[in-house]
């Protein structure tokens, strides 16, 4: 296939892992223990990295443009730095919009002004990256869903069943931090 | 090196805490031990399961629906004729089965001497008894939880033997005992990680069972691979896309794009026993706009001919060079002779999602273009060339990066998508499930490949042709003279439904957002009847018959793009195109 990617993703974490493994004497163990926090959930205490960020900077409100297109972000594992890009599952989006503007219960998870969502549809699990910039809306490319990302990313057009469900923010000294897991199951619901 | 010594520290650990849970375990009140319950009899129709061999492929009874098409060509036919243009008004329903799955259900099911097999998605197997409606067993196997899939359906099963094949979205074949429902053997097919998914059936031929994989929207290189019946081993594999030096090479000239360019196999191909050549569809370019990949781009949009004996490409026709427009060609050509000019041409027929019908002839190796023509407002296509077919592209209706460009008709979802069209042989006709009057503005914006991730940079917003006063079509073309002979137009829906042409002079499909399965006059298109399910039909109907009695089947479950486009028509229609009851079901009908 391709290049391999440039951005912080599972092969990376990969690398990362038998990297630091190599030095010890418990390689698989570690090797194994990073791989699991890196597909698990982003949890509390958790910071954001941009996706694409190999240096793996937390971000604050300030990175994240005002009404713009959404920020591909993944939690990071504050302790050991561990990248949570194990599962595409754990994608999230940050929007920062005015906080005057969020519902009661978007602005009770925003941390300055910005808001995080799952970035997979509800859908068929398509990455939500559009952005409208006239309506302030989400947008699904793959099938035309559209999300209000100030109304809890309810479902406003487009074939999403539901909601992308959020994941509650805060801010520790200046850096957005994860402040619960996730608000509701990531990603297709389909049996 | 590992440290033996502390991996056995960690080891003595984890013992001690298993002896500890031991202690507590022992502690508990038992238990009893439930009892074994008897072993479950296989039921008598399975224990006289007729085996599926290559010749009952090539000349099935016309009792058995035992391929997606039920023949080779395509043609979507059954000779039955019970069932007639003057009693189908008396038609009632037989039996239903729910599934128990969501999404869209693009499988007609497929029936052998009276065992009938459905596919749903979920990756799941059901085997029926067709007359009664009884479960003889149920196969499901579970998906990765980030399974990447961006059409979570599947086209069907195929039999050969006593095996039913199942191709997965995650890309894994999997063969199955047709008596017990229990895995023979599994092989993975691509990587789901890398955005290789399968929603088609697979085709058995020549001994080997062939899948090809979906995945257009994720910068995949798409593939046509084919197996060892009996072991699941792979034996050939073919790109669409060919590596730098392969011939076609040529249209790719621009570094590795044609590691990431697409041409998705997204639907089964027909074949043609007597040149051994299958012919499949392919799909787009990766990324979506031709500027970022120059270079016409075999075999992307095209029809490939390949040799299922040793997988190599004999012919292709390409539809349009460097798609910028989502129009894959996702639908193979059928295979019928018709005549043309005095004389009876060997020939392919492709209802493209470009919006033109193609006529074209096969041999043992290249594919010519012989006729083409419009079936929906096309406006893009300026003319065709008359001796290739090449179409002289409106470059104001090619959008590119950082380029708008709208009024593109039809849509992205094309003037026909994946559901198959059929043929009859008593009334010389094709019968297109088509969608008119929709279009779309695309634009297109860089983008970088991450394997996995969305690989399309373009947006295509979908908007209702001026003037327009309907969208969903069945339309009827005689292949002799390549005229268009009645349409039926649907006053309130799209057209998702997969045709069925049967021996009584009934043409089926369902496809609308009133959940009806419909009954047309083949000859003139006038409805004769119709029945409303439980919830939209995607899935092709098929007709067989048990014990002298003719039956129609079709899977009823709506989701996917039809999902999509009803709401975006509901949009743009303020509120008239309401959301369609969804979760999938068997039906079957006979007269009494």
């Amino acid at each position: 296939m391709a290049d391999a990617p440039q951005g912080v993703g599972r092969r990376t974490v990969l690398k990362g892992a038998v990297g630091i493994g190599a030095g010890l004497a418990l390689a698989p163990v570690v090797a194994i223990a990073q791989g699991d926090q890196a597909s698990a959930r982003p949890r509390e205490g958790d910071l954001l990295v941009t996706v694409d960020d190999s240096t793996l900077k937390p971000l604050t409100p300030d990175d994240i443009p005002l009404a713009s297109a959404p920020t591909m972000a993944w939690a990071m594992e504050p302790k050991e730095r561990i990248v949570r890009s194990g599962s595409r599952l754990n994608r999230v989006l940050l929007v920062r919009l005015d906080a005057d503007a969020l519902g009661a219960g978007t602005r009770a998870r925003a941390a300055g002004g910005v808001v995080a969502y799952s970035a997979t549809c509800t859908h068929e699990g398509c990455d939500v990256g559009g952005w409208m910039p006239v309506e302030q809306m989400l947008f699904c490319e793959c099938h035309q869903s559209t999300f209000d990302p100030r109304d809890a990313a309810s479902v406003v057009d487009g074939p999403a069943p539901r909601s992308l469900p959020a994941l509650p923010l805060t801010l520790v000294d200046g850096r957005l931090v994860v402040a619960r897991p996730f608000t509701a199951r990531v990603g297709v619901e389909t049996v | 090196m590992f440290d033996v010594r502390r991996i056995g520290g960690v080891a003595a650990s984890v013992l001690g805490s298993c002896l500890t849970l031991v202690v507590v375990a022992a502690q508990q009140p038992a238990i009893p031990a439930l009892p074994t319950p008897p072993p479950i009899p296989m039921p008598a129709i399975l224990q006289a399961y007729k085996p599926v061999g290559a010749d009952r492929l090539l000349k099935p009874d016309e009792r058995d629906w035992l391929m997606i098409r039920r023949t080779y060509d395509g043609w979507g036919y059954s000779p039955l004729d019970q069932i007639t243009t003057r009693n189908v008004a008396r038609l009632r329903p037989v039996w239903s089965f729910s599934t128990g799955s969501t999404s869209g259900h693009e499988a007609p099911p497929i029936v052998n001497d009276g065992v009938m097999f459905v596919a749903t998605p979920g990756n799941q197997v059901i085997a029926i008894d067709a007359k009664t409606g009884h479960q003889l067993w149920r196969y499901r196997r579970t998906s990765p939880e980030d399974l990447i899939a961006l059409h979570r359906t599947n086209r069907g099963v195929a039999l050969y033997g006593d095996k039913v094949l199942l191709a997965t979205s995650e890309a894994v074949l999997v063969a199955l005992d047709a008596r017990t429902g229990r895995e023979v053997w599994t092989s993975e097919v691509a990587d789901n990680r890398s955005g290789y998914y399968m929603s088609l059936a697979p085709l058995v031929a020549d001994g080997k069972v062939m899948v090809g994989a979906s995945g257009g929207e994720t910068g995949i290189r798409g593939f046509v691979a084919a197996f060892d019946i009996e072991t699941g081993k792979e034996m050939w594999r073919v790109y669409t896309i060919p590596a730098p030096g392969e011939p076609g090479s040529e249209t790719w000239p621009q570094g590795d794009q044609w590691k990431t360019g697409g041409g998705s196999v997204w639907v089964t191909a027909n074949y043609d026993p007597d040149t051994h050549l299958s012919f499949w569809g392919t799909g787009n370019g990766g990324p979506w706009m031709g500027d970022q990949r120059p270079g016409d781009n075999l075999y992307t949009a095209s029809t490939i001919a390949i040799d299922v004996t040793t997988g190599t490409i004999k012919g292709h026709y390409q539809y349009h060079p460097n798609d910028s427009w989502d129009w894959d060609e996702v639908s193979p050509p059928i295979l019928v002779d018709y005549r043309r000019d005095g004389r009876t041409i060997k020939g392919l027929i492709d209802v493209a999602r470009n919006g033109y019908l193609w006529f074209l002839e096969r041999s043992g190796g290249p594919i010519t273009f012989v006729q083409g023509m419009p079936y929906v407002k096309q406006t893009v296509f300026r003319g065709l060339d008359p001796k290739t077919g090449r179409p002289d592209v409106d470059p104001a209706r090619t959008p590119g990066t950082g380029k708008v460009a709208d009024g593109i008709c039809p849509s992205h979802w094309g003037g026909k998508n994946w559901p198959p069209i059929a043929f009859s042989p008593e009334t010389r006709m094709i019968y297109i499930p088509a969608n008119e009057n929709l279009c779309s503005t695309i634009t297109g914006s860089p983008v970088k490949y991450t394997p996995g991730d969305r690989f399309v940079g373009a947006s295509s917003v979908v908007s209702i042709a001026p003037g327009a006063d309907h969208f969903g079509e069945v339309q009827a073309w005689h292949v002799d003279t390549g005229k268009k002979v009645w349409t039926h137009t649907y006053a309130t829906s799209p057209n998702w439904g997969s045709m069925l042409a049967t021996g009584g002079g009934l043409v089926w499909s369902g496809g609308t957002n009133d959940r009806k399965l419909h009954a047309f006059d083949a000859a003139n298109g006038k409805v004769l009847w119709e029945f409303p399910t439980t919830s939209g039909i995607l899935g092709p109907p098929v007709s067989f018959s048990v014990d002298g009695k003719q039956y129609i089947a079709v899977q009823s479950g709506w989701g996917v793009d039809s999902r999509s486009m009803q709401a975006r028509l509901n949009t743009l229609t303020r509120g008239n195109y309401p959301e369609v009851p969804e979760g999938g079901s068997v039906w079957v009908f006979a007269l009494p």
